[in-house]
């Protein structure tokens, strides 16, 4: 996973709530057998027409939100399905952050391990964020993980939380899998101790 | 004396191998099932690192979303193909137990889950799909997990994860005639809005969840991410454990018995904490209908479209708005006005026996309306073996419905079944996004006697007159 620390860029807004990851990625985009190559694919629906032409109106068919690396959103960002060609999708797309006042959990977990980071502001601040990127090129927006701020375009900063562990993993490119492994003996004593104590877990042999 | 605990407190504490300094918890999985759609880059990334499934035989793959549910099962796309090819390569090559395309025990994952006995109370049961939460009804802390906690689960058989918050909604009295689980579900959700389970785990208690047989219970979790939580769950009781034995993989003999016991020891004691509560009477349920693309934008069939002008905040106005105009519905139209173009019987909501049976009760002796395409899709195969023996196919195809093979089919628009656009589809399924069932496609959850109601009548139709 590639390293979260610092990123500016120009945010584009999406003003809805229960951005779904049906809208996101739709299903027929999920028959890859890869995560990358799906940000053409990203918000298919609101983006293309029936023909494939582009949506004029659709924010990301706009300069400058063509190059947007920030996405503001709504409440409940991301409900639906666990798909994670939600998260890859915006990475490949070049979204590397979405700030929303509040996101569905299994979109939020999914993000992390992706190096997409999605941040939890209040509503009146995302509208703030929301008036800025509207500004187009002229609006930067910048986030700084170590230190959890957004910074506005005039300077201001917005102080954000987040997860020590999750932050950890963000700004150093940790994979979990490698840090759990770590237990590995503990895993390995509870299997032990279970079997004993509970013979009747059923073990699959089809 | 130990402080009284939740379902969900006992099943959590039972699982947890090690809490990190920030409270993270090691989760042990107890059962991980595989599918052919978010498995392929999971098992990718162990091969590029070198790694194994640590419990094969704890870990159960089959193909649901992305097979053809056509007789015969033609019309596979090339990519379809490709993933199915993937799943078997990858079950081969890890040693992961398979059911494969042709046997009979196929069907949606968690259909075949809890039919199969490889879905217990008081297990933990993760899948790479957020109706993972239908498993909540054994008894068992059931999510859907992404691509990447896959790969975290064949290769660890643990998660990371933080306890969830407790939340109980009790339904006072029984569902009334005509009205079921799904029609719960939908009210809990139109009631608690599409985020309300955020961080939650939901127990559902009271008369009217303990009445429904394990069929409805499944239905209720089932929908509980749509509702934004992180897992439903049901008390297990004498339905769950009568349910249980026999099945293929369940405990067996004096195995069953202490597993009784066990389980016996898990629901919520008197006196636990709830962060959130919620009660809601049945008896005040009609049958359910969606308007919006929203499964809390959800109305008794006896109701009307809402009308955005008497939304005072102005984003939600405009988002009901669009909600309707993508739906094609005026404010204020009776919605059994809705005419239907298509209506979908199946997914892991509403593909079990019992949901065909209602079906079938209605269609006996009638017909589709004219101008009306009908799917019933059964959720597994041996469904549609059940089915089959009891003559429920007959009934459906002599009235019009199509008999299809089991599998996802129309509930998501992956594979060949979906919506053209601007078809209006009576759904059994749980999400009316837009585009859900296929680009352009209005989806109305409703269900399995709604649907077919409005499979006969050609609109949205109220069940009860046919019952």
């Amino acid at each position: 996973m590639q390293p979260f620390t610092t990123l500016t860029g120009v945010a584009a807004p999406l003003p809805a709530a229960n951005v779904d990851t049906d809208q996101i990625i739709p299903a027929r985009f999920l028959k890859t057998i890869k995560r990358t190559g799906l940000g053409k694919s990203l918000f298919a629906g609101l983006r293309y027409e029936a023909d494939g032409s582009e949506k004029p109106g659709f924010v990301l068919n706009r300069e400058p939100y063509r190059h947007a690396e920030i996405l503001i959103s709504h409440e409940n960002f991301g409900c639906g399905s666990s798909r994670e060609h939600a998260p890859w999708a915006l990475l490949d797309f070049g979204i590397r952050c979405v700030i929303a006042p509040s996101f569905a959990d299994i979109f939020h977990g999914n993000s992390y391990k992706n190096g997409v980071l999605p941040i939890t502001l209040p509503r009146a601040v995302c509208d703030a964020l929301m008036e800025d990127a509207q500004m187009g090129a002229n609006a930067r927006i910048s986030i700084d993980l170590e230190r959890q701020v957004v910074i506005r375009p005039g300077g201001e900063e917005i102080a954000f939380e987040i997860d020590p562990f999750r932050k950890h993993s963000m700004l150093n490119g940790l994979d979990d899998i490698g840090q759990t492994l770590q237990h590995g003996d503990a895993i390995g004593a509870f299997e032990t101790t279970r079997a004993a104590a509970e013979p009747w877990r059923p073990v699959i042999a089809i | 004396m130990t402080h009284p605990r939740t379902l969900f407190d006992k099943i959590w504490d039972a699982h947890v191998v090690e809490t990190l300094p920030d409270g993270t918890a090691i989760l042990y999985i107890d059962r991980h099932l595989v599918h052919e759609v978010t498995s392929p880059q999971a098992f990718e990334g162990l091969r590029v690192a070198g790694r194994k499934v640590r419990q094969p035989n704890a870990t159960i793959a089959v193909a649901d979303h992305n097979v053809p549910t056509s007789p015969g099962r033609v019309g596979a796309e090339a990519d379809s193909i490709l993933q199915l090819e993937t799943l078997e390569q990858n079950v081969k090559a890890f040693a992961v137990p398979y059911i494969p395309i042709d046997d009979a025990r196929q069907g949606i994952v968690h259909i075949i889950g809890p039919e199969q006995g490889l879905s217990l109370p008081g297990m933990t049961i993760v899948c790479g799909d957020s109706h993972t939460s239908t498993h909540g009804a054994m008894g068992a802390l059931a999510f859907g997990i992404g691509t990447s906690e896959v790969e975290h689960v064949l290769a660890t058989q643990t998660i990371l994860q933080k306890p969830a918050k407790n939340m109980r909604v009790t339904v006072k009295n029984r569902l009334t005639k005509g009205v079921y689980a799904k029609d719960l579900a939908l009210a809990i959700i139109a009631r608690m809005g599409t985020a309300g389970g955020t961080g939650h785990v939901i127990e559902y208690a009271g008369e009217g969840v303990e009445a429904l047989d394990m069929a409805g219970r499944m239905t209720l979790c089932n929908m509980s991410i749509e509702a934004g939580a992180r897992a439903g769950l049901v008390a297990p009781d004498e339905t769950t454990f009568a349910y249980v034995e026999g099945r293929p993989f369940a405990p067996k003999g004096e195995a069953f018995a202490q597993a009784v016991t066990y389980w016996r020891g898990l629901p919520s004691d008197p006196g636990a904490h709830f962060d959130a509560e919620i009660e809601i009477d049945a008896a005040d349920i009609a049958p359910m209908v969606t308007w919006g693309t929203s499964p809390e934008a959800g109305a008794p069939i006896t109701g009307h479209a809402p009308d955005p002008a008497t939304v005072a905040d102005e984003a939600a106005r405009t988002q009901m708005q669009r909600a309707l105009d993508y739906m094609g519905l005026t404010p204020g139209q009776a919605l059994t006005d809705a005419k239907v173009d298509v209506v979908f019987v199946g997914s892991c909501t509403n593909g079990r026996i019992e949901d065909i049976r209602e079906v079938a009760a209605i269609a006996r002796g009638r017909h589709v309306a004219e101008g009306v395409r009908a799917l019933v899709v059964p959720g597994s195969g041996l469904v549609k073996l059940q089915a089959e023996a009891e003559g429920l196919d007959r009934i459906l195809l002599d009235a019009g419905f199509e008999w299809r093979e089991a599998g996802c089919s129309m509930c998501l628009g992956m594979n060949p079944d979906k919506l053209t656009p601007g078809q209006r589809c009576a759904s059994t399924s749980n999400r009316n996004f837009e585009g859900r069932q296929g680009p352009g496609g209005r989806t109305h959850l409703v269900s399995p006697a709604m649907a077919a109601a409005s499979a006969i009548t050609g609109y949205l139709a109220d069940p009860r007159p046919f019952q």
